[in-house]
């Protein structure tokens, strides 16, 4: 009897010790949070006074139906996703093909594909205001090229277009790595095969590359997806969702109907909807990728 | 592999286009590096060409005004503290959610991985709120306390993984042998999460050095800032003073691309091993 309760009291004390500290923090800084945020979506709270009032629906209709920013900055990310993920994975796999084959220099040629992605998307869209303002306005004169003399970051097209070379500049390397670790895996009896049979390259690359990386696409994918989706850094030093809110992403709408608009309430509304389109987009992909397991 | 197949013209050209692009691909930190060291009018004049003169002052002058030596170390501070107890104590959960699944113990690890998609910009507005009432705002304890919440959910289901993998008849033999279920963690079990807690402090260093929007949330007193946020600020002052905003640049970019250099091999590894586990 007293052994059992000793024993039950030590299990007590060992789960609290192991688990003690992640679940409190992790309750504090995210799960309380996340809660008291899908509160906020249904009241008008503006963050400064503690009178916080139920509104119901309210902030969803005002959402969907009087809020251009909302419909703007998700247009804007949608739009923005897309091209990203196309670009990005392109530029990652075509950099994965060349750093697979025999050249000596490829190790070097890594690390500087890779290098852009170690530098956070706010300094680095410091950098690249300074290439796009200055950098292609110097580039311009000295070849004339009309590219570089557009007014970069100055309009619409220009800023959202930006945005994607900056993004592209620093995803594609480490698509790269995921990639070359995808081809690294083909069997090269496979490829000697097709090379014995005549196979030119792009019957290689549809035959046997592409269906062989599949899992490697898939987490590419998904990974560009998500990121892209959630862009923030990258654009607030860029352009700052300007000019006139043209390229603002819905994580900037959010921060600004919050933080300088103070209508938190609006703004906790608008982080929910954001949140439910996020985990669709990650539900999604574990659905794929496990109907791909059972398949191989 | 290559070696066999020797080193053909058609490699070489291969060779030669991939070091062409990899020149583009660095042709921003030239334009940085170069016009960081020019003085405001060679710059306005003469953006793409190297410098007429070096003017060094324009990095004596950012390091000043951003006070680069406080930003660094608070940087630094907040970075290797988070990483410390992300790893400690991601690593006793992981340890008891695999060795002692319980019902509960179960949906806590569910919760962990749910909480995973949740993305930082749907969580800040009432985080904010919830920092002030726990007394976490304006400190760099309160911060790292932040990122132990942000980073406990992926590091905790990195280990869970990587400890199902650890054979129990090792933690058996100790436990015969009369050591304590802490022992056993702390000498025999945490040392062989060692490549997998490498891993997790690299990803989560580049993380927590470069972040953001959390930190700008979360410290406002410019004491306290931290390398993104003093460059920010700084940017937003010296708007079209490029020289002195390109100097700052680099002495904002320069620690960590050095770390990278330095681990370049562990972080690629880290990455290349999570990807294919998927």
């Amino acid at each position: 009897m007293m052994q059992t309760r000793r024993k039950k009291l030590s299990e007590w004390v060992q789960q609290l010790y192991f688990i003690g500290p992640s679940l409190f923090f992790f309750s504090l800084i995210v799960l309380i949070p996340f809660v008291m945020g899908m509160y906020y979506a249904f009241t008008n709270w503006n963050g400064v006074s503690n009178e916080v009032t139920w509104v119901g629906l309210d902030n969803f209709v005002t959402i969907f139906t009087g809020d251009e920013n909302f419909a703007n900055s998700f247009g804007f990310t949608v739009r923005f996703t897309i091209t990203a993920v196309v670009l990005t994975n392109a530029v990652g796999f075509g950099l994965a093909l060349l750093l697979t084959r025999s050249i000596r220099t490829k190790n070097a040629l890594r690390t500087i594909f890779f290098l852009p992605n170690v530098i956070g998307g706010l300094l680095l869209g410091f950098i690249w205001q300074f290439i796009f303002i200055k950098g292609f306005s110097a580039v311009g004169d000295a070849t004339g090229i009309g590219f570089f003399n557009l007014p970069w970051l100055g309009d619409a097209q220009t800023g959202f277009w930006g945005i994607v070379i900056v993004s592209v500049w620093q995803g594609a390397g480490y698509l790269m790595v995921i990639y070359i670790a995808g081809l690294i895996n083909i069997p090269s009896e496979l490829m000697e095969a097709a090379d014995i049979d005549g196979a030119n390259f792009v019957q290689k690359l549809k035959n046997i590359i592409i269906p062989l990386i599949m899992p490697a696409v898939t987490v590419c994918l998904f990974l560009t997806i998500s990121n892209s989706f959630k862009v923030f850094d990258v654009v607030y030093s860029l352009t700052r969702g300007g000019p006139y809110k043209s390229t603002e992403p819905v994580t900037m709408d959010i921060y600004f109907e919050a933080f300088t608009n103070n209508r938190m309430g609006l703004g906790a509304a608008k982080a929910l909807i954001f949140f439910l389109i996020v985990a669709a987009i990650t539900l999604i992909q574990v659905v794929i990728t496990k109907r791909k397991e059972v398949q191989s | 592999m290559g070696a066999a197949r020797g080193y053909t013209l058609r490699t070489l050209m291969i060779e030669i286009f991939a070091i062409l692009l990899a020149l583009l691909f660095l042709v921003p930190f030239y334009f940085v590096l170069v016009n960081s060291v020019k003085s405001f009018a060679d710059l306005l004049l003469n953006s793409a060409g190297l410098p007429k003169e070096f003017v060094w002052t324009n990095y004596s002058r950012v390091w000043e005004i951003i006070n680069y030596p406080k930003a660094f170390l608070n940087s630094l501070i907040v970075t290797v503290i988070a990483n410390l107890g992300i790893a400690v104590f991601s690593s006793m959960a992981a340890y008891r959610l695999v060795r002692h699944p319980s019902k509960f113990n179960n949906l806590l690890f569910g919760v962990f991985v749910a909480a995973m998609v949740i993305p930082f910009q749907s969580i800040m507005i009432p985080l904010v709120k919830v920092a002030n009432i726990a007394g976490l705002l304006n400190s760099l304890p309160g911060l790292i306390i932040c990122y132990f919440g942000f980073g406990i959910s992926l590091a905790t289901f990195l280990f869970h993984g990587f400890v199902k993998a650890i054979p129990l008849e090792i933690e058996e033999a100790a436990i015969v042998d009369g050591t304590s279920p802490y022992g056993v963690f702390w000498r025999i079990v945490f040392p062989l999460l060692k490549p997998m807690t490498v891993t997790i402090i690299l990803l989560n260093s580049l993380w927590i050095w470069n972040d953001f929007l959390l930190p700008s949330l979360v410290i406002p007193d410019p004491s306290l800032r931290t390398i993104p946020l003093a460059t920010s600020s700084f940017f937003a002052q010296y708007t079209k003073q490029w020289d002195l905003a390109l100097a700052g640049l680099v002495l904002g970019v320069t620690p960590i691309v050095i770390f990278f250099l330095f681990m370049q091999r562990h972080i690629i590894e880290g990455i290349t091993a999570g990807s294919v586990k998927g």
